[in-house]
């Protein structure tokens, strides 16, 4: 059942309340007792690690999960939300990480999917729709066609296109899970405009992330949530960062890994990789570079500088149009990722979930991909060979997984891009790249992550590390290539670079 | 038309109207939206020029053409919805046939009513079975009615004993395909009516925008709230009653009920929807571009028997043909 938000009672200036939630799965609790309350016009950030429940409780206020006890209370009004319907009725909107759009839909479809305005004789009026998607679209101030085909537009306009989707219907709420994942600097920023402007109207927003300066920036309060528990509701302004970390990983970590420790590269006459000259496409325009074994290069540029299409003609994805590669100091022709592998190069692609993983597929069999001909007897793959490399890959990468012949897509987000690593690393390369390898794991996991870029350095590797985290570009990089406009426009060694706005700057440009 | 064959001229005409209609940057137009129509008309002249004399161009040709497609165009609507979802029916060219035996036995002891309610009653029950299978069960759509693409024709040899079941009902051989309206063949009506129901349904209603979004992206469907589940239940279901429908056609046109009838259609109807645009990701559709495709078939099944082409032939060249047009719709 759910109520119209009528005149707010004097009682309620707030939104949600959310009271002694306890949720289990399969007599597992996941959620023990929580209590979470958002105000009005407030901005809440919500962390934790994985398992730590915050999906579980978005998913009981959104309707997804039933809750086995305690109350919602939406503008001091109890609720009880038996579907998804019912919690949008009640004006909580969710614009989702796995983006849930239609892509051969239109814009002004998806904004008004399920709830099209009917002209006469009961058909859709797509005309009203696109009128009212263009008002709200307008509120938003934000420049989009409602008549675009949503997988015509870049990943950014999905995003806003799912807000005005929740805005178009009213929401009071909205929850963000890890909005900016896949955002440039300068979108994010256009994005966190946007929600300060929400909150100016009254609209209160529970904002999931990692990121910890993204909190800071635009939170009024954060809750932490640790095993299925409040941990604490505070005030940005009375929290440390330090004090956040702990609280999400139960122990003071992200400090050291997230600092730079100079690495000494043992001297070598000849680089283990050198671009020289490489076009592809329209985004990378001429880009040479040479990496040296055991070094770690950074790779920074915003969305669209060439980063991603660079890492993508080095692996043999996306055709050269000219230049040359070279590894270890022999021309070596790549054409395709089989030519890439052979020539010991890896990609940990950007997006773990489209290009790096078979979801469907168990752990081990993922893991096994790219290296069947190591598991080969005869014509035939062996089992018992493929069962004793996964588990040693399972084991080396501390990828947590109870059973390996579970599927993939049961893992949270940081196990699987362990297992992206470990299927690469398995292959044994010699220059290893990683686009965005961080992105939507927790800082557990991330540290382990960057820990383990810096390892494989040690080991000898050469290692190109994209990302648009700067404080993490900086923790591991001991040279950084800034990219501009498909071309190389600053080489800066590690030790150049004193803070994060260095780095920024050169980035913008400016 | 076509008379003027003079190069300079016709290049003139074709590219004239589209320049006058103002589409914005016809470079970055797609045509491979439109490449059914391209296709149709590129295939209609070719035919006009070189099977004149064969008498392609005369109007009971040209009406025959329409009659022929008429059956597969009512399967083929409905096959639409089923792709646009994602999904596939296989089932429905032997649901046709099980629908005419049925038909055709019930309306011999019981009379008109009865043979059409038995006829719809395949239609619901093997739809029903399909949908609640994949729906449920979450079995794929591809197996569930391979499966029934056996049992129903299986039954429809078994009831029949292999033997044709005559109509003599006037009334529902006139009715169903046999008869006209005026000068216009009842077949055409009923393949009118269902291209514009469906047309209309697919992109002007929720139940048509529920089944583009069930089949373009499951999760966000069931996200924003639609029950995914009733959706492929319901194109199913309307898969089923629509091939029974076929089927009846087929009897009424025919006077008779066999268990052959509507054999293969299956292949053609899914091959008119590709043809018309619909992408077999599901997402997408269009009912016009469905009875294009049809028809571009049923073009190319009549050109190659004019062109006096026997039938292993007419398979390769239509084969061929429809992989081409299928390659040149692909998007990059």
């Amino acid at each position: 059942m759910t109520q119209t938000t009528d005149a707010a009672r004097p009682d309620s200036d707030l939104a949600v309340q959310m009271r002694r939630i306890h949720k289990s799965f399969d007599t597992v609790p996941v959620l023990t007792g929580v209590d979470f309350e958002l105000r009005r016009g407030e901005i809440h950030a919500l962390a934790g690690g994985n398992g730590a429940g915050k999906s579980t409780l978005m998913k009981i206020l959104q309707g997804v999960y039933s809750l086995d006890e305690g109350e919602i209370l939406v503008e001091g009004r109890p609720v009880r939300f038996h579907s998804i319907h019912d919690a949008k009725a009640a004006g909580i909107g969710m614009v989702f990480q796995e983006f849930s759009l239609v892509p051969t839909l239109t814009v002004a479809q998806n904004i008004f999917l399920a709830v099209e305005p009917l002209g006469p004789g009961g058909l859709i009026n797509d005309r009203e729709a696109a009128r009212r998607s263009r008002e709200t679209l307008r509120r938003m101030d934000v420049d989009i066609n409602p008549n675009a085909v949503v997988g015509n537009l870049s990943t950014a306009y999905w995003q806003l296109t799912e807000i005005a989707k929740a805005l178009a219907q009213d929401a009071r709420v909205l929850i963000m899970d890890e909005p900016t994942a896949s955002l440039a600097k300068h979108e994010a920023d256009s994005l966190f405009e946007l929600v300060e402007r929400l909150k100016a109207e009254g609209i209160a927003v529970i904002y999931i992330s990692h990121r910890m300066d993204e909190v800071y920036r635009i939170a009024d309060r954060i809750t932490i949530l640790r095993d299925g528990r409040r941990l604490f509701t505070k005030a940005l302004s009375e929290v440390t960062p330090e004090q956040i970390v702990e609280g999400i990983v139960g122990r003071e970590i992200e400090g050291e890994a997230m600092t730079w420790q100079e690495r000494s590269l043992p001297p070598e006459p000849e680089p283990l990789l050198e671009a020289r000259n490489l076009r592809s496409g329209r985004r990378v325009q001429g880009v040479s570079f040479s990496l040296r074994a055991g070094e770690i290069l950074g790779l920074a540029g915003l969305m669209g500088s060439g980063r991603t299409e660079l890492a993508r003609c080095l692996f043999g994805v996306d055709q050269l149009d000219g230049g040359e590669i070279l590894v270890r100091g022999r021309r070596v022709d790549i054409s395709s990722p089989q030519e890439a592998t052979a020539a010991r190069i890896a990609l940990v692609p950007e997006d773990r979930r489209e290009q790096g993983l078979v979801l469907e597929h168990s752990v081990r069999d993922n893991l096994l991909l790219p290296l069947l001909t190591r598991i080969k007897r005869g014509p035939l793959l062996s089992d018992r060979e493929g069962d004793r490399l996964s588990r040693s890959l399972i084991e080396r990468f501390q990828v947590k997984v109870a059973n390996p012949a579970r599927p993939v897509r049961l893992l949270s987000g940081g196990n699987q891009q362990k297992v992206v690593i470990a299927k690469w690393l398995g292959t044994e390369p010699e220059v290893l790249i990683m686009d965005e390898p961080t992105a939507g794991v927790d800082i557990g996991t991330k540290t382990e992550i960057l820990q383990m870029i810096r390892g494989l350095a040690d080991e000898g590797k050469g290692v190109i590390v994209i990302s648009s985290e700067y404080p993490e570009l900086l923790a591991v990089s001991d040279r950084v290539l800034v990219l501009r406009n498909g071309s190389v426009a600053q080489e800066l060694s590690r030790r150049d670079i004193p803070d994060e706005e260095t780095l920024q700057l050169a980035v913008q440009g400016v | 038309m076509a008379r003027n064959t003079a190069p300079p001229a016709a290049t003139d005409d074709t590219a004239a109207p589209q320049g006058r209609r103002g589409l914005p940057g016809l470079g970055e137009l797609d045509w491979r939206r439109y490449v059914i129509y391209i296709g149709f008309v590129v295939v209609f002249i070719f035919f006009a020029v070189f099977l004149r004399d064969a008498g392609f161009l005369s109007a009971n040709n040209l009406l025959n053409i329409f009659r022929q497609t008429a059956t597969i165009t009512v399967i083929a609507v409905a096959m639409t919805y089923v792709i646009a979802c994602a999904e596939i029916d296989l089932s429905v060219g032997s649901v046709a046939g099980l629908s005419s035996v049925v038909t055709a036995m019930a309306l011999s002891r019981w009379g008109l009513i009865a043979g059409v309610l038995g006829g719809l009653a395949v239609g619901v029950i093997v739809g029903s079975a399909n949908g609640g299978l994949v729906s449920l069960l979450g079995i794929p759509s591809f197996l569930v009615t391979l499966g029934m693409l056996g049992i129903a024709a299986g039954v429809a040899q078994w009831i029949t004993a292999s033997a044709p079941q005559p109509i003599l009902n006037d009334a529902f051989n006139l009715l169903f395909g046999s008869g006209n309206l005026g000068p216009v063949p009842g077949l055409l009506i009923w393949s009118g009516i269902s291209v514009v129901v469906g047309a209309i349904v697919l992109s002007k209603t929720r139940f048509g925008r529920q089944v583009l979004a069930t089949g373009g992206n499951r999760t966000a469907a069931e996200f924003t709230g639609i029950n995914t589940r009733r959706i492929k239940f319901s194109v199913l279901l309307l898969s089923g009653v629509v091939a029974s429908i076929a089927g009846m056609l087929y009897a009424g046109r025919l006077q008779s009920g066999r268990f052959q009838w509507g054999a293969g259609d299956e292949l053609s109807a899914i091959a008119a929807v590709i043809l018309g645009g619909t992408s077999l990701f599901g997402g997408s559709g269009s009912v016009i571009g469905t009875l294009f495709g049809a028809l571009l078939i049923g073009l190319i099944n009549n050109g190659l028997i004019l062109a006096g082409l026997d039938v292993s032939q007419q398979q390769v060249v239509r084969g061929a043909i429809i992989i081409l047009a299928v390659a040149l719709a692909r998007r990059k």
